[in-house]
């Protein structure tokens, strides 16, 4: 039996020193193949008798077994080996800097996404979006909507104007969103619950004026909308808008042609520490105007003022992202600096929604 | 609007504070703008020099000592004329600021001598521009009080925005009446005046007007021998204190009657009047010197008085400065008249006057007090000029008929939810002096002559709403639409929005440029049209609207490069203008990418390195933001062609163009025609394109939201390469359209993997390698079966191109 032994030996000696793949595959040819030196030994299990069968032949299949399992093991440890050295090579440095995901990079400028809030905010009340064109008709600008020819309303109103057309027609750029109401009441039969977002023009150039510049109209018709139902919307709509548990509002009657009665609206905040913070405080901030809409603006929209009532309010889009998110500076609104883009502006793929918060 | 407190209260009965009286004001519509309530002079205290020293250093300087009535006298040095032992003035002590020379005071050192404060001049109080020495005042004085409130200077001032459509309230009596009527005291009323009249007016007034419209009413009066000094102190404080320069008593009464009645009159000299009035429009050219100084030019549009001499006065904006009144004026004529607004409107703003006549007269006068103007008016010229009255004249006056309103006074609940009586609403009207007809739940109200502003029933809502209380509206929920929201924004909304995001995360910018650009900015982009073109711009280079959105967006790109920022991608979705009519403003998705700018990120990178980093960009990065754009709104691509060339604007061979059919162009992309940079006088790697949102097709109804079963072929997808020979000037398109064409239902997709030049094709040739993806879907394709199929790919590449499968 000791050949067996030696045998062993040798083989096991032989799968320990082999260094790779090749050398266990030759190792294991040389005992395990056809002619390998195990299976000459099993070759001679056949010719034994019973009782030699019983011990030379379990020793020779032990040693079988014995020296499978060895190559085994060391064919799992060489590919693992091999794997190792392999990945060592392939390190790389992963300290090196990446491209950033142009969805990280690209801006939405305020006011779309300040479109985005509100649009989100008055859904939920059964709102939709109305828009109008920005060059207007003096009808649709001023007439319709009840400044008498000449009155000094109009003068209010900076406005730009184009040049008359052969039957002495001037259009004008509008110099605010109302000119939607009346072609929304044109299109649409009550009831009626709309926001006009848009682009309004009027010549003036200062911090807080620009010549072009944005607002946003709303506008409700059916047959009970009233001023208490016009203060519960505005103040929903500014709790929601600038995300605030309550706000504090002030309605102070005023005037403007195409409303009767006619508000302007205060909101309550604290100035100190030179931000504005609504919900608090004890400063009154000017932040929108409205009131019911004029009969003689329901009448332009083909509606019987006995019959259809409703209100109307406007507010500065610029403004209120001002307020919201703290630029300084109407004019830079305009001006396409990347620097100002990058930091005022809002990634692309936060959207305003209701169940996700305006704002992250 | 601005008044003072004291005068308020000389026509209203009230124990109200000034803030009580403030927080009403708000309350009813006549917001508070700024109140004074001068507590800058409370610090001031009137004090008696009790020795005057000679100073030991300086000549004109005197050493005080100054006893402001607390037993602890001061001393001061004061270099004032007429400082002296006993005087009683006005006493400021260190730490108060001193108006009139801008100062704080301080305890200072002057020559060696230490003053604790300062007796003050008129001047320095500002309060007039006296400064011959300090405030003198009577020995009785009492020593130890306000100077303020001894000299009526502490009548708070209260400047109150007003709104257009309150005529009324551009005089303090009407304010008062706002008031009185909110409940806040009681409305004096006013004495009737009276006087004797003596003797006829000796000018005739002759109204010679094709509208009488325009002066429908015109009253004179002639008051003889007056004399025209300086007006009394309480007139001249009340007007100083609201920013009014005392003149004259004559023209000081008719700035006081202004304010104080909200009815602007005007004094000729009647010797410096030549013949009769006549109230006429003007001749083009004519001219006045109005009392300002200054020369206006005047035509038919103005409406002036006249006599033989000319022009006298433009018709409730500005007399003439040769009929004005002067100290030497001793016959007055007292004109109270009424002017058609929308005409004072127009002539104020074109001839550039603002004046208090004007502000009145254009948002209407109260007709009824023309004649009562007139009687005030000329009490108060003669009680502070003296003189006799003459008969007063009155031409061209039809009288006034009140509107009436019929007033259910459900109205008020319809309009504003609030419940308020019928006997409350009619209260309140008859407080604004509304005459109010009827009871119960009808009245029969009517508009008094000075509230031109009320027409209907929504204007009685409205007041009666005022005085009630806003406050008192309580938010009340919106009726709920009981079901979930649905869809509210329409395709182009939401293609717009879609748009933004898309681009946005391309990692560019979303810019909001101008609507409004230079006109050759315009004209190089198509644009410049008469009827896109500003009568008034603001500014030169932004005086047409935009044909495109690139002009814009090119400029201001290059002011970033201008300020070291020079890889900019930027976009804008907005409005460009092809015409001035509604359909005529498009709606454009539009980007710019300058220098390195690409999708991938700008700059030099380690890992572009080996390209040697930081590709510049070009038409395909353009055409990726554009197809980008196009796919995010969700319009099928198999439906969109392209073809080489776009606007002049472009570069003709490295730009194309997006079309759905033959007819509708989607938009274009490309790099600029090197032109259209210089004549831009931008420099740099530019591309960029212009999608227009609004060509795109409604997506066609679906009847179900089910998506069409999906149908996996259980057979493996083979991919076959060729390489095509292709004359330089075949589009690669056409090679991919003619591989896909050959077997619509085995060919899956089809992609150009390499584009090669190079000698061994020959001269004007090209290699152009595709890959053709095959899905067999009813068996395992056998040899013959592709040896067919790559047959009728090759036939048709040929067949459409010329081009031969490269050897």
């Amino acid at each position: 039996m000791t050949e067996l032994t030696n045998l062993q030996n040798e083989l096991l000696a032989a799968v320990a020193g082999a260094g790779d793949e090749a050398a266990i595959e030759a190792v294991r040819v040389a005992a395990l193949g056809k002619k390998g030196s195990v299976s000459e030994l099993l070759k001679t299990l056949g010719a034994m008798t019973p009782e030699e069968r019983q011990t030379r032949g379990a020793a020779i299949n032990a040693l079988k077994a014995e020296v499978t399992d060895a190559i085994a093991a060391r064919k799992a440890e060489l590919k693992d080996a091999a794997i190792a050295a392999r990945l060592k090579a392939e390190t790389l440095d992963v300290s090196l800097p990446v491209r950033s995901s142009p969805a990280e990079r690209g801006r939405i400028h305020p006011i779309s996404q300040i479109v985005d809030e509100i649009t989100a905010i008055f859904a939920d009340m059964g709102f939709s979006i109305a828009e109008g064109p920005d060059i207007e008709t003096d009808y649709y600008n001023f007439t319709a909507l009840n400044f008498p020819e000449g009155h000094p309303a109009r003068e209010m109103h900076d406005t730009f104007f184009f040049n008359p057309d052969e039957k002495g027609e001037r259009k004008v750029l509008r110099t605010h969103t109302s000119p939607v109401q009346v072609r929304t009441m044109e299109a649409q039969k009550p009831p009626i619950r709309i926001v006009i977002p848009g682009k309004t023009y009027r010549q003036d150039s200062d911090a807080t004026h620009s010549p072009m510049f944005h607002q946003v109209e709303g506008l409700v018709i059916d047959r009970k909308a009233h001023v208490g139902n016009l203060r519960w919307v505005l103040e929903e709509f500014c709790k929601a808008f600038f995300e605030v548990p309550s706000v504090t509002m002030r309605f102070r009657p005023s005037f403007f042609p195409f409303t009767e009665p006619s508000f302007e609206v205060d909101i309550q905040c604290d100035r100190s520490g030179g931000q504005v913070k609504f919900g608090e405080g004890n400063d009154w901030m000017e932040i929108l105007g409205c009131g019911m809409v004029h009969p003689n603006v329901l009448k332009a929209g083909g509606l019987d003022p006995d019959e259809f009532q409703g209100f109307a309010w406007g507010m500065g889009l610029d403004r209120i992202a001002m307020l919201k998110y703290g630029m300084p500076d109407l004019r830079d609104f305009f001006n396409a600096d990347v620097r100002w883009m990058n930091h005022y502006g809002f990634r692309p793929l936060d959207m305003p929604t209701l169940f996700g918060g305006l704002s992250a | 609007m601005k008044f003072t407190l004291s005068w308020l209260k000389e026509h209203l009965e009230t124990d109200a504070s000034l803030e009580q009286i403030c927080e009403r004001l708000t309350a009813i519509g006549l917001e508070v703008e700024d109140v004074d309530d001068k507590a800058a002079y409370k610090p001031f205290v009137i004090a008696r020099v009790l020795a005057a020293e000679k100073h030991p250093e300086a000549d004109r300087l005197k050493v005080l000592t100054v006893d402001a009535g607390d037993g602890k006298p001061v001393q001061i040095v004061c270099g004032a004329p007429n400082a002296r032992a006993g005087l009683v003035g006005a006493l400021a002590r260190p730490g108060t600021y001193v108006p009139g020379i801008d100062v704080t005071l301080s305890v200072g050192k002057i020559r060696g001598v230490e003053s604790h404060g300062m007796m003050c001049s008129e001047k320095e109080l500002d309060i007039s521009d006296d400064h011959n020495g300090i405030i003198d005042l009577p020995e009785d004085a009492p020593v130890g009080t306000s100077f303020a409130a001894y000299a009526g200077i502490d009548d708070p001032v209260i400047e109150i925005n007003l709104t257009p459509n309150r005529p009324d309230c551009t005089s303090i009596y009407g304010i008062a009446r706002d008031l009185a009527a909110a409940g806040l005291g009681t409305l004096k009323t006013m004495p009737i005046p009276s006087f004797k009249v003596e003797g006829e007016l000796t000018t005739a007034v002759k109204i010679e007007l094709d509208d009488q419209r325009l002066c429908p009413g015109f009253a004179l009066r002639l008051v003889r021998g007056v004399k025209n000094g300086p007006s009394p102190a309480w007139m001249q404080k009340r007007l100083r204190a609201i920013g009014l320069r005392p003149i004259s008593a004559l023209v000081d009464i008719t700035n006081y009657m202004t304010f104080d009645q909200g009815r602007p009159m005007h004094v000729f000299d009647a010797n410096k009047v030549k013949g009769d009035l006549v109230v006429r429009r003007a001749t083009e050219g004519e001219t006045i010197l109005a009392l300002d100084q200054r020369e206006y030019r005047l035509g038919p549009a103005n409406v002036v008085i006249s006599d033989d001499n000319g022009v006298e006065s433009i018709g409730g904006v500005m007399g003439g400065e040769h009929s004005g009144c002067d100290e030497n004026t001793t016959d007055v004529l007292i004109e109270s008249a009424l002017w058609d607004p929308i005409n004072i409107a127009r002539t104020g703003r074109a001839l550039g006057i603002i004046t208090d006549a004007r502000y009145r007269f254009e948002r209407g006068v109260d007709p009824e007090y023309m004649m009562p103007g007139l009687e005030r008016t000329t009490e108060l010229v003669l009680e502070l000029c003296g003189g006799t009255a003459s008969k007063a004249t009155l031409v061209g006056y039809r009288g006034f008929e009140a509107k009436t309103i019929d007033f259910p006074v459900s109205e008020v609940k319809r309009l504003t939810g609030l419940e308020i009586s019928s006997a409350e609403s009619a209260e309140i009207l008859k407080g604004l002096g509304f005459g109010v007809a009827g009871s119960g739940e009808r009245l029969t109200v009517s508009v008094p002559s000075w509230r031109p502003d009320v027409d209907g029933k929504a204007d009685l809502v409205e007041e009666v709403m005022r005085v009630h209380g806003v406050d008192k509206i309580k938010p009340a929920p919106l009726e709920a639409i009981g079901t979930v929201n649905a869809r509210i924004l329409t395709t182009l909304q939401i293609r717009t929005r879609t748009a933004r995001r898309a681009l946005a995360a391309r990692g560019m910018l979303e810019a909001v440029t101008w609507s409004f650009i230079s006109e050759d900015q315009a004209k190089l982009f198509g644009g410049g049209s008469a009827a896109l073109k500003l009568a008034n711009p603001i500014a030169a280079d932004m005086s047409d609207m935009r044909p495109s959105l690139l002009p814009g967006l090119l400029s201001a790109a290059q002011r970033n490069a201008d300020k070291g920022y020079g890889d900019v991608a930027i976009f804008e979705v907005s409005g460009t203008y092809e015409s001035d009519k509604p359909e005529g403003q498009r709606r454009v998705a539009g980007g710019v990418r300058r220098g390195t700018a690409s999708i991938a990120g700008a700059g030099r990178m380690w890992s572009n390195a080996s390209k040697g980093g930081g590709k510049p960009v070009d038409v395909y990065d353009a055409k990726a933001d554009a197809l980008a754009v196009l796919e995010a709104c969700g319009l099928p691509m198999s439906n969109v062609q392209f073809e080489t060339g776009a606007p002049e604007w472009y570069h003709p061979g490295r730009s194309g163009t997006i079309k759905m059919g033959p007819k509708v162009v989607l938009g274009y992309f490309g790099e600029f025609h090197p032109k259209t940079l210089a004549a831009l006088d931008i420099a740099g790697v530019y591309c960029g394109f212009e999608v227009f949102v609004d060509a795109m097709p409604e997506p066609k109804k679906k009847a179900t939201r089910t998506k069409p079963p999906l149908d996996l072929s259980p057979f493996q997808a083979v991919k076959r390469d060729f390489a095509f020979v292709v004359e330089k000037s075949v589009e690669a398109g056409a090679v991919l359209r003619a591989a896909q064409g050959a077997d619509r239902k085995l060919i899956t997709g089809v992609n150009v993997f390499d584009v090669f030049e190079g000698a061994s094709l020959g001269e004007d040739k090209k290699s152009i390698a595709i890959e053709v993806t095959i899905q067999p879907s009813d068996r395992t394709l056998t040899d013959e079966d592709f040896e067919v199929l790559t047959g009728k790919v090759v036939a048709s590449v040929a067949k459409a191109t010329g081009g031969t499968l490269r050897a």
